[in-house]
């Protein structure tokens, strides 16, 4: 075994694991943990049981069995519509897009080593909600919102790491680039909220505290792909990952280009969290609990939790979605608030619990 | 962190911040001298009467200068000093009450947390008196500005209070990054239930929208007189802690060995920074920024001495508010701009170049 792979068994996150490797030849070394399996089998099963409860419940509840019938294709036309046009895609994109806020969520707090690090913080959302505020706002038709919201997102974040750079791009500059640009981007956004008419800046208010309303095949498409494209890339930084969690140093003594791998690290984060946002709005707090909720469930650190960490977003929003049109039904509250409501006490027992630990984690 | 720098200063009067003053070459500041000092303050009271003078005569209705002060000596109901009497020369105090409440709120905060972005915006303490004073309008009914600044002290205190405990946790003991980040989080946390709140109820929202990006236009003087006594109460405990803050920036153990009692010292100067924020955001909303941004101006006119820069930070606070304003309402004419979108377009290229050009970042 090369001293490479010797070190990578060192990390903390190597701790209890049954190892399993399918040999050299493979650059990604597979390990079975069983833990991690077992979580990731949990949540899936959950993840199931709850989809399922989705598509039966709501205005117009379905029997079971003609749910099962209609996704096998042999319900009637209503029930079809119901089902197909209306709830699966709308579920799905909830599971996608809470999955890829996760997996940016465990990326960034990973990255800077500190728990209340959130995609948020190299831009992302501002961005993403200066353009789209502006383009509801301004009237330019709401089906550009998506592409408006995703190009927003990039030139932040890209704004974000040129401005931190200086030789280099310390995890800390980052961060503090990013509440810089972020306060900016805020303080556009609330200039467009106090021009425009009431009524866009009502949408414009829910498209902020992000809404799965009215999702559709449509949405789920790009986000499908840009999730297939994006996941394997995050799979493949996971080494350097967990390098870069023990420090630069250490990552670097570990045979990680730190630069390479953080500039990687970062874009595919931001991307991640780019395309979650473009399609459902910025869904408060998922990025930021969701990997919490996957590290205490896998009890393990580094790239060993994405799996868990992309289930439990999975979930969260879209059990979030189905509380969201169960509370005040038949109005459908927008799926930001559920997670909000549910995310800031969790939020501050954290904050508490960082503050007795010590706040570096 | 932890202030290596500061052993070459032995005196009180050293560098203000670990990590602020050590890797700059000047670091006493433009004015080194008591007397240039007593001097320099001269002219920037000057620069804010001028400031002040500005803020009354511009605006949709230019009014040349003689008749804004023909309207205080012979006021004679025109219209030109109806508007400079009734609405600009009101918006003017309390441009400079909120800029010069926060100006001294950002340097004590600064000097306290051995800081350089501390900042009451950026730590979430306005936030925090912003959702308290959201609260207390829309769920509670309380509509006069009195009760507004006891929620917005409320608020204010118990952000600061999460945001200090938090960025100060841990082995790290505090850094710029940790304290940034925990006030970033809370005020993200913070505005999530404000417009969880708002979004269910658009009469709300209509009102809210305009309350929340923070501006001094149509603040009478009843809303100043609410706020006054706590933003003087505040002023009178932030400028006497001139000296305390001198002793802390050294760092705690320091700061006890020369005699200072730590805690006591902090609770005062905390104290006069909830009422100074709180007492603003109660008047104007939240307006973020010049507590960062003032302070370091400040620093490179007089040096870090606590004593000094206090005071010209609230002069240069009330100077950079009105600024802020009269731009605002050049930029959009008709409309106008409110102060605090001004005040985060200047400020924000500000705190991104305080974190590109020094070593703070790497405390």
């Amino acid at each position: 075994m090369s001293v490479q792979a010797q070190a990578h068994d060192d990390l903390p996150a190597a701790r209890g694991r049954v190892t399993l490797r399918l040999g050299r030849p493979l650059a990604v070394s597979r390990r079975l943990d069983l833990r991690v399996t077992l979580c990731c089998a949990g949540l899936a099963l959950a993840g199931f049981v709850v989809l399922g409860v989705t598509l039966i419940v709501g205005e117009f509840p379905l029997p079971p069995g003609e749910v099962v019938a209609t996704l096998l294709g042999q319900g009637a036309q209503a029930d079809e519509f119901i089902v197909l046009t209306l709830r699966l895609p709308r579920a799905l994109v909830a599971i996608l897009a809470g999955g890829a806020l996760a997996v940016s969520g465990h990326i960034f707090q990973t990255l800077v080593r500190n728990p209340l690090a959130s995609p948020d913080i190299i831009g992302v959302t501002s961005g993403a909600a200066l353009v789209a505020v502006g383009i509801i706002v301004l009237g330019a038709g709401s089906t550009l919102v998506p592409f408006g919201a995703l190009a927003g997102a990039t030139v932040a974040a890209t704004l974000v790491y040129l401005l931190a750079w200086r030789g280099g791009v310390s995890p800390y500059r980052l961060v503090l680039v990013g509440i810089g640009i972020a306060a900016a981007c805020g303080a556009g956004t609330s200039y467009l909220l106090v021009r425009g008419e009431l009524a866009d800046v009502q949408q414009a208010t829910v498209w902020l505290v992000g809404s799965l309303n009215g999702r559709s095949w449509s949405d789920v498409g790009p986000l499908s792909v840009a999730l297939a494209l994006l996941l394997p890339l995050a799979a493949a930084l996971a080494r350097s990952l967990d390098a870069l969690s023990l420090g630069e140093d250490a990552a670097t003594a570990l045979g990680v280009r730190v630069g390479r791998a953080r500039l990687g690290l970062v874009a595919v984060g931001a991307a991640l969290a780019a395309v979650a946002v473009a399609a459902t709005g910025p869904i408060g707090f998922v990025a930021f609990i969701a990997p919490h909720i996957a590290r205490r469930l896998a009890d393990r650190t580094g790239s060993a939790v994405l799996p868990v960490a992309a289930l439990s977003g999975a979930v969260l929003v879209l059990t979030a979605d189905l509380v969201a049109g169960l509370v005040l039904a038949p109005t459908q509250l927008p799926v930001g608030i559920v997670t909000v409501v549910l995310g800031a006490p969790y939020f501050l027992f954290l904050l508490q619990r960082a503050n007795r630990v010590g706040a570096g984690a | 962190m932890g202030g290596p720098a500061t052993v070459e200063h032995p005196l009180p009067t050293g560098s203000p911040a670990a990590g602020i003053a050590d890797t700059e070459p000047r670091r006493r500041g433009a004015l080194g001298r008591g007397w240039t000092r007593a001097a320099g303050f001269g002219v920037v009271a000057l620069a804010l009467a001028g400031a002040a003078l500005a803020s009354i005569a511009v605006g949709s209705l230019s009014i040349p200068v003689e008749e804004v002060v023909r309207a205080f000596i012979a006021f004679d109901n025109s219209d030109e000093h109806v508007v400079v009497r009734e609405l600009r020369g009101p918006r003017t105090l309390v441009a400079i009450a909120v800029g010069a409440s926060l100006g001294v709120a950002g340097a004590v905060m600064q000097g306290m947390t051995r800081n350089p972005l501390a900042d009451p915006g950026i730590l979430g303490i306005e936030a925090g008196a912003a959702l308290a004073v959201v609260c207390a309008i829309f769920l509670l009914g309380v509509s006069t500005v009195t009760g507004h600044v006891w929620f917005a002290l409320g608020g204010a205190a118990i952000a600061g209070t999460v945001v200090y405990a938090l960025g100060t946790a841990g082995r790290s003991g505090g850094t710029p990054v940790t304290l940034a980040l925990a006030g970033a989080a809370l005020a993200a946390l913070l505005s999530a239930i404000t417009s969880a709140i708002i979004v269910l109820d658009a009469q709300t929202l209509d009102e809210f929208r305009f309350w929340v990006v923070g501006s001094v236009a149509g603040r009478g003087l009843d809303v100043l007189t609410g706020a006054l006594s706590f933003l003087a109460v505040g002023l009178v405990l932030g400028l006497a802690s001139g000296r305390a803050l001198n002793a802390l920036s050294l760092g705690d153990d320091v700061a006890r060995s020369l005699g200072q009692r730590v805690a006591w010292a902090k609770a005062r100067a905390a104290a006069g920074v909830v009422l100074l924020a709180g007492g603003a955001v109660a008047v104007a909303g939240p307006v973020g920024f010049i507590g960062l941004t003032v302070p370091h101006v400040a620093r490179a006119i007089v040096g870090p001495d606590y004593r000094w820069l206090l005071p010209y930070s609230a002069l240069l606070g009330a100077i950079l508010i009105l600024v802020a304003d009269v731009v605002g309402r050049v930029v959009a004419r008709p409309a106008e701009v409110q102060v605090g979108i001004v005040m985060a377009l200047i400020g924000a290229p500000v705190f991104i170049a305080l974190v590109r050009r020094r070593r703070m970042a790497e405390l």
